[in-house]
Parts: structure tokens; sequence; C-alpha cells
């Protein structure tokens, strides 16, 4: 008896996946737990792993095109089976639901002009509750407006090209409606789901949890000096981040307040300090958990990061690999950023912000200069849980034990 | 205390402006009077659009009958008499004069007869004696023909718009005075009967307002039919010579004289708005070149006194007044309407064969504003109907922003151009975009498939051109 195989969910926030490779083909036979297709989640690449046995009778939906979770993406069944009755139902339902990603779309690719504006039309569906003329929907997309913000005074409200003049006109940081660009043409660029989930989280994150910034220098000389001593014992090194990762678990357990989470009615200390670290990736960025943190030896941490990393690069991450940081670390240090504050990453309270190392002329015992190792720290914290003086003596506790890393042992 | 009106509104004049702002107020609510000195319907129903197009069907009618000769048909126009067309035309008239009534009466409005004459700001004197007070007051007198020196009109030899609608027997030649829509009308009209036309016109082409590459085509085809031009030429003066015949003197660019002997002079250079005499110096209302200045909802300076139509500076048009006087009649029952209408979105028509119509920017004004346009054109030819009904002369043209392809404008000349214009004009409206059009199916073999391949002209692939 031939069955759907629908589109599940992949990671806790995924509402719609994006096949990027079948693994099988039409007429394969699928066992249980065997891997049929790779799909591009918010976050990562994921393997769908069959739960159905059979052989894979129709693929409904090809490499690179999106379904979202509950729709058919093939048909498994016995071989030889009919199943056109299965695929008429199927095309029944989504034409009901409307939604055009489901189907697979031609096999040409848009080429020229002529099919830009053919698949233009095809993403007007998604967002057809809102009324809007197609003038102002062009005007709004060039300009890269989402029509939700806008309220329309046409006819039963729909949104005409005055609205948006107006709310360009209003909003005074967008490009001016005459501005035209002297060089090449502008690009519309679709959003990633991706890219999408660090809009919106990071947008949440800045706008509901009250940001604060502390800052100060850290002498970096006998750290470098012991990272020295332990990587010459070593076959491998041990990255600064890591050692960042360890000092920064160390005084955590110091000051456990910094390890916790705002829950409106309530705050979540964690018992496990799970620290993430931003990666940049081609398409976004991503931080990687590194579990445990406390208690764990720097040469272990150094060890699950490294693995992380090179998965986070891959895309391969799996939701376990990079939800749930209790506190982040974001290093632009190799980009010779001198110092930057970063946006906390929820649901941890706190984001340390750690700029390059740098040898600079430091004034001492008030009358002599001398040449010292400095790296400047920037910790965002969320006052809703980190209280100022907090939040201040942990960032000294981190500096001392930076700066004299024996500290950490105390 | 509140004082008590005998209406909560009057209106003055019952043209397309007065008698729609009547029927609007009345729906609203408010108990309504409208005063006429002539019959209801004012200009447009008795002696201008209605009329015209009576005459204008006829003269198609008259000119199509070589196509009955085409077909081996042999027809005996001794018998045609003008006067019975003139008959027809106006019973057109009076039918829809009569409608008015029926229309005022239904939605109980009282029609006050009589010349109005306004007092104070909520006080009308009509004829001698009777006196109506109202909140409000919309004056909506209209307009009547422009003269110019040298050619006062006695409707006899020297005749306006009116009197050219009131003819009984047609002359054997007309000079017309004027290139704009009311000129071209009734040449198309007199040169389909047979009566030789000349047209003199000051600027350096017929109708001025529009499209000219569209206006070129409509002059060749008129051309053809015998009509003569005098473009960049003005009319100097007349005389009037023993043979009951006029001789005109005409002028042009480079000063050179030219006679032109003819049997009637028809003076189409115009209107001129109906401000004088009804009583606006009594509430201190001054006209700007003889129109009355409003704000966006035609409110005048004084409170409750609203001008539409001819008399205020917007286009001299009846669907014009008629929206200006839905406007006031919302604006005064308390709805919160659209302001003052958006000049590029206002159709305009004429009737001549082919027809024109067109709203928005013309080619020569956006390149006076310096805007940036792209155009889209489509040759009735490409149209299978077109050819099918021998109606093949003609074009749709568009004009759209390069960037965003909103409608700028649209400009048809061709077989029922007047009623083609609307597709675009509501995709103009409804903010549509050419593609819009471009992508909709319809119907074949039609004439607005011509608008459709403009559409896909301007999309870049026009299937049949």
């Amino acid at each position: 008896m031939a069955e759907q195989i629908l589109m599940i969910a992949l990671s806790p926030t995924m509402e719609t996946g994006t096949i990027s490779k079948w693994e099988k083909k039409e007429g394969d036979r699928v066992e249980s737990g065997e891997v049929l297709c790779q799909v591009e989640t918010d976050k990562a690449v994921m393997d769908y792993e069959s739960i159905q046995e059979g052989v894979l009778l129709k693929i409904l939906v090809n490499e690179g095109e999106q379904a979202s979770i509950g729709t058919p993406i093939a048909i498994i069944g016995e071989e030889g089976e009919d199943i056109t009755e299965l695929l008429s139902s199927i095309k029944r339902d989504v034409v009901s639901e409307k939604s055009p990603e489901v189907y697979p779309k031609e096999d040409v690719q848009p080429s020229d002009i002529r099919k830009e504006v053919v698949s233009d039309r095809i993403s007007v569906p998604k967002i057809d509750r809102i009324m809007a003329s197609p003038l102002a929907r062009r005007l709004a997309e060039q300009r890269g407006i989402d029509l939700a913000v806008i309220k329309g005074s046409g006819p039963r409200g729909r949104i005409i090209k005055r609205d948006i003049v107006s709310y360009i006109e209003a909003t005074p940081s967008t490009a001016s409606f005459e501005v035209i660009s002297p060089g090449e043409k502008d690009q519309i660029i679709p959003v990633s789901p991706k890219r999408a989930i660090i809009a919106q989280r990071l947008a949440e994150s800045k706008f509901s949890a009250p940001h604060y910034y502390l800052r100060l220098k850290v002498r970096t000389d006998d750290f470098m000096k012991a990272r020295k001593a332990l990587n010459q014992t070593l076959e491998s090194r041990v990255s600064v981040n890591a050692f960042l990762i360890k000092f920064v678990a160390e005084t955590i357990k110091r000051h456990p307040i910094i390890n916790s989470t705002w829950q409106k009615d309530t705050i979540l200390r964690h018992g496990s300090i799970d620290i993430g670290l931003a990666v940049a990736q081609d398409d976004g960025l991503i931080t990687p958990v590194v579990r445990d943190c406390g208690n764990k030896g720097i040469i272990e941490i150094e060890k699950e990061l490294k693995e992380l990393i090179s998965k986070a690069l891959e895309n391969k991450l799996t939701p376990e690999e990079y939800s749930g940081a209790t506190f982040t670390i974001s290093n632009l240090g190799s980009f010779g950023i001198e110092e930057f504050t970063a946006i906390i990453n929820p649901p941890a309270s706190a984001i340390l912000a750690v700029g390059k190392m740098e040898p600079q002329p430091v004034v001492t015992n008030g009358n002599s200069i001398e040449i010292q190792t400095l790296m400047t720290l920037t910790l965002s914290c969320d006052h809703r849980v980190i209280d100022g003086a907090v939040g201040a003596a942990f960032l000294k506790d981190l500096k001392d034990i930076i700066e004299n890393p024996i500290k950490a042992l105390y | 205390m509140e004082v008590k009106y005998d209406y909560d509104l009057l209106v003055i004049g019952s043209g397309p402006g007065g008698y729609v702002a009547a029927i609007r107020a009345s729906q609203l609510g408010l108990k309504t009077a409208v005063i006429e000195k002539d019959k209801p319907g004012g200009v447009c129903l008795n002696v201008g659009c209605i009329p015209s197009k009576a005459l204008i069907n006829q003269a198609e009618v008259f000119r199509n009958s070589r196509m009955l000769e085409d077909m081996g048909i042999k027809l005996d126009k001794s018998g045609f008499d003008y006067s019975k067309v003139f008959k027809k035309s106006r019973k057109a008239a009076n039918t829809l004069a009569r409608g008015i009534e029926y229309l005022l009466k239904k939605n109980n409005i009282e029609l006050i007869k009589g010349k109005g004459f306004i007092e104070s700001p909520n006080q009308v004197l009509v004829g001698d004696d009777k006196r109506f007070t109202a909140k409000n007051i919309i004056v909506a007198t209209g307009s009547r023909p422009r003269e110019i020196p040298g050619f006062t009109i006695d409707e006899d030899t020297v005749i306006s718009s009116t009197g050219a609608l009131m003819l009984e027997k047609l002359p054997k030649d007309i000079i017309i005075l004027g290139a704009g829509a009311i000129g071209i009308e009734f040449a198309h009209i007199l040169n389909a009967f047979g009566v030789e036309v000349y047209v003199v016109e000051m600027m350096d082409s017929i109708l001025p307002l529009e499209d000219k590459e569209i206006t070129g085509i409509l002059q060749k085809s008129l051309k053809k039919r015998g009509i003569k031009f005098y473009t960049s030429t003005k009319a100097v003066s007349m005389d009037k010579m023993d043979n009951n015949r006029i001789s005109v003197t005409l002028e042009d660019s480079k000063g050179n004289k030219i006679e032109q002997e003819v049997e009637k002079v028809l003076v189409a250079v115009g209107r001129t708005p109906n401000t004088e005499g009804i009583g606006l110096e009594n509430i201190g209302i001054e006209t700007d070149r003889g129109f009355v200045p409003v704000g966006d909802y035609y409110q005048t300076k004084v409170k409750g006194v609203f001008a539409i139509g001819d008399i205020v500076n917007s286009p001299l048009l009846a669907h014009v007044a008629s929206k200006e006087g839905e406007i006031v009649a919302e604006f005064i029952a308390g709805l919160n309407p659209e302001p003052r209408i958006d000049i590029n979105v206002i159709p305009s028509a004429v009737y001549c064969e082919p027809q024109i119509a067109s709203f928005g920017y013309t080619e020569e004004k956006a390149k006076a504003e310096g805007i940036d346009y792209k155009k889209a054109v489509f040759p009735y030819r490409g149209a299978g109907k077109s050819v099918a009904i021998e109606k093949s002369e003609g074009m749709v043209k568009i004009l759209y922003d390069p960037s965003t392809s909103e409608i700028l404008g649209a400009h048809i000349v061709g077989a029922e151009a007047t009623e083609l214009i609307h597709e675009l004009l509501l995709a103009k409206w409804g903010e549509l975009i050419p593609e819009d059009i471009a992508t909709m199916v319809h119907a074949h073999p039609t004439l607005s498939e011509a608008v459709m391949e403009a559409a896909r002209s301007a999309e870049g692939w026009a299937i049949h051109f």
C-alpha cells in the first residue's frame, strides 16, 4: 500500500525545509533508518532518515525546492504499484492549500528576464493576505520594505503607492525616493531560512533584552606565555578560543548568575556551563556549543571545539550541537578588530566580545612606559538578569584569570 | 440655537456636476433642491455631449453607407434630409433631459425652475421674488462658448457649438476655428455629411493637449477624408459678402495672409465659466480668470458655499464635474471622500473617426517635466479583429516608468478607443502594471487584444508585431 512521505521538523524552529539532495532515486529500495535525502533547515543541512520501508515510487519535491512541515515530499510503496489516485489526491490537497512550493516546478532554470518575471509572480501568493496593489508591491520590493509594516489607505485598506511613498518619507534612514544608484543595478536577495532565523532571534534579543556593556583591557603576555608552554608539550595546539572558554567557565563558577536565563516570572540558573562560540559561515553564522565546560579540561574543550567548528563550516551541525548556549563568546580579533559590542545570543544572558591582541605602550608605576600586549574585552549583559556590579565583578575576575592564568586553579 | 433652513443643500445648475451632486447628497440623507434656469441636464445633455454623439452616430451610418455600395447596392441619396438627423439628435437630448427630471424626482430632490442668484451664504433668490435658504450651496453653473475678437457669435453665420448642434440645414462649407475636441468632432460630423470643412488652429497640431504621435495619425486620416487643416494659423478677421458668404482672413506663423471664403464660421476656441451675474460678489467670492478658487473639497472661501465643474479650474469635462459633485456631496454629508481628482487619472475622449482617448502624461508633457518614461506601442492592424472589421487604422500607446513600470499615461487612436481606454485606466487607478494586462487572457478576436499586446510590448514580448 503506497503512502506519502511527509516533511518533518528536523530542528525545533524549522517551518519549511529545502531538499538539498536526494540520496535515493525513484525506484530505489529504502530501508527504515536509511537516509532518504538531505534537508536544509533554518540552521543546518540535516539527514532525513526514513521511518518507512519500501520502494521510492515518486519524488514530489525536487532538489532545491522547499516543502513546509507536513506536506508530502515523496511516495513510498511496493514496486510497480499504481499511485495515480494517491497522486491526484495530493494534487487536490496542494491546490487547496495554495502552497506552490510543494509542487515540482518545471526543470527549466530561470535564465532570462522573462523567466525572472514569472518567478516574481510565483512568490506573490506567499503574502497574499496583505492587500496591496501590484505597483505598491513592486515599490516595496525595490526598497526592501516589508508590506506587513505598512498601513493601507486604499479601498478596504489596500496598500497603494502613496502608502509606500509616505512610509519612505517618514523613514529618514531609508534611501530617498529620488536616489538613482550610479553604479550597478540594485539586487534583490532572497532571505534564506538561516538568515531569517538570525534576523528574528537577534532582533528579538536586542529589542527585548535591555543590554548594557562593560569594557576593559586585559594584558595577555602571561596568558600567551602559558599557552606557548602548554602547546610545546602537545602534538596539536590549543587555540586561544579554547583557553578563553576555559577561563570564562572558571570565572562563571565564581559568578553563577552570569550563567542564567530570564524567564519572565523566574530566572533559570543553568547547572551546566555550556559555552557557545560564534562561527562565521558563508551564508550566516552559527554558535556551536561546548557543553559542561566547568567540568572539562582545556584539551578536551579544544578537541570538541575543533570538531564542532569543522562541522559548522560544512553546515553539518545538529540542533543539539548549536542550541542552548548559556554563555557566548564572539572573537573578531583575527579580523584585526580592536574592540566591539555583541548582541546577546538567547537563552544566554551575556556575551563576551573579544578584540585583537596588540602590543601597546602602558604607563606603569606612574612614571615609566612599558610595552604590554593588550586585548579589549566587552561584555554585553541582559540587565534583567545581571546587574552592573555583578557583571563588573565577573569581568574583573575574568581579567585576573587571563592576566594570571594560574588563578584559574584557585 | 440652530437656524432652520429650507434645505440642507441647494445646487445651482443641473448639469452633470449639479444633478450628480444633488442625487449623491440626497442618497446621503440631505434635503436637497436644484435650481435650473433651462432644461435639466445642462449643456452636456442639451447642447453638448449627448446631441453631438447622436449626430456622430448618424454621421457614421451615413459614411459607412459606402460599405453597402461595396456590396453592389445602389443607394439613392437624393432624399437625404439633414433636418431629420437634427431632429433625432434633439429627441435623444429630450429623452435624457426627462430622464434627469425623473431621477431628481425619484431621489426626492426638488427642481426649482428659474435663474438662481446668491444673496447671502445661505440664501438664493430665484426669479424675481422666490427666496430659498440652505445650509450649504453648491454653485455648478457651467460654462458657455468663448468668443474671439472679430468673430461675434450670432448663431447664424458665426455659430458656436450650440448653433452647430441646432443647424437644421447643412452649409456648403465651413471654417472651424479651434481644433480642440469640439472643433474636431464637428469637423468629423460635417465632413461625413459632405460639407467642405476647413479647420484653423493656432497651435502647431490639432488637439494640442493630446499626444502628438497619436494626433498625427488622426490628422492624417482626417486629411485623407478631405478636411483641410491650417495649423499654426490664426483667424484675424471676417467680412460678410453680398452673396451671403463670408470671407475669413487667416494669418500663418510667418505672417502670410490667407483668404478663405465659406458659408459659415464655427467658433470652437474653448469655453468661458458662467460666474458673472450669479451673486458671487454678494458673498465676497472673487474669481480668478473667471474661475472660482476652491480648496481640496471644492470649498470656496465662504463657509458652506462650494463650486464644481466648469467654473473651477479643472479640466472642463462632464465626468470631472460629476466626480467633483460626488466629492462635495460626500464632504457635506460628513463622509471622508478622497480629495481633489488627480488629473492624471481623468480620461479624455474625442469622438471622431478614428476616436482618440487618453489619460495621464503625453510624451511631450513627460519631456517638458523631465519625467523619465518608456513607451510601448501596438498598432491596431496587429489585432486580427481590426482588419476583419475594416478599422485597422490606429494605435495603442502606453507610457510607463522604466524603474517601477507604473503606468504614466495611455493614448489610443482608433475604433472604439473611447471604450478601450478604460482597461488601461482601471489598471492605472488600481495601480496595476503593464505586466498585469500582458498576462491576463483577453478574448479573441477583440480590439482589446491591441491593449494587451501594447502591455506585452512594454514587457518586451508582443506576439503579433
